[in-house]
């Protein structure tokens, strides 16, 4: 169970690299951050599998503030691309 | 064990549904499609992911009784809780962000939203 975790892990972080191609190349602005948006998501179920794989309840707390923060990070790029800031 | 072969199945299921919505942001036209797979699939497929976790430390916590595993499982479901809200408000910010700022959809038939600010 802890292999198929682990396993897990490696999946999502190929998921990642391959979400980077839209980050790189993506023709518009709106476009990376929809990018950004999967990666941070991503992230977060990487960071959810490594705490149940490694005991470690601090794993998940930072999943938590991760979350938030993305969620913060990502309203700003949002209200400065709209023009209201 | 049964309980392996629930974990196991959770962890297909959230992993597909990512690559489904990576695939998507690949492959779709424009912003407002590839933000409506992004969002929905990856979101559905964390909270499977995070399901998994749930399950395990539930499993855990009924085998040995030991602390650690109750407060692993109920962070884990706060942590689940907040991302599946966040989302959301994420993806409508973006999106709205993203037509103020003059992207239109692709293959648009009617714009039903520049009609109603007139």
């Amino acid at each position: 169970m802890t292999d198929a975790m682990l396993i897990s892990v490696l999946v999502i972080a190929v998921l990642i690299v391959v979400t980077m191609i839209r980050l790189f190349l993506g023709p518009t602005a709106p476009d990376r951050v929809v990018a950004l948006d999967a990666i941070n998501t991503l992230t977060i179920a990487a960071m959810l599998l490594l705490g149940a794989v490694y005991r470690e309840i601090i794993f998940i707390d930072v999943a938590i503030v991760y979350a938030l923060l993305s969620f913060v990070g990502t309203l700003y790029i949002a209200k400065y691309l709209g023009g209201e800031m | 064990m049964i309980v392996d072969t629930i974990i196991v199945i959770c962890l297909a299921i959230g992993l597909i549904f990512n690559a489904l919505g990576v695939i998507g942001i690949l492959r779709f036209p424009d912003v407002y499609t590839r933000l409506h797979a992004e969002t929905k699939t990856t979101t559905f497929g964390t909270i499977f992911i995070g399901l998994a976790v749930v399950i395990s430390a539930l499993s855990a916590l009924l085998g040995t009784g030991e602390g650690q595993y109750l407060t692993l499982l109920l962070h884990t479901i706060i942590a689940v809780i907040a991302l599946a809200f966040t989302n959301a408000t994420g993806a409508h910010a973006i999106a709205r962000a993203a037509y103020r700022s003059g992207y239109k959809p692709a293959q648009a038939v009617v714009d039903r939203m520049k009609e109603a600010k007139q």
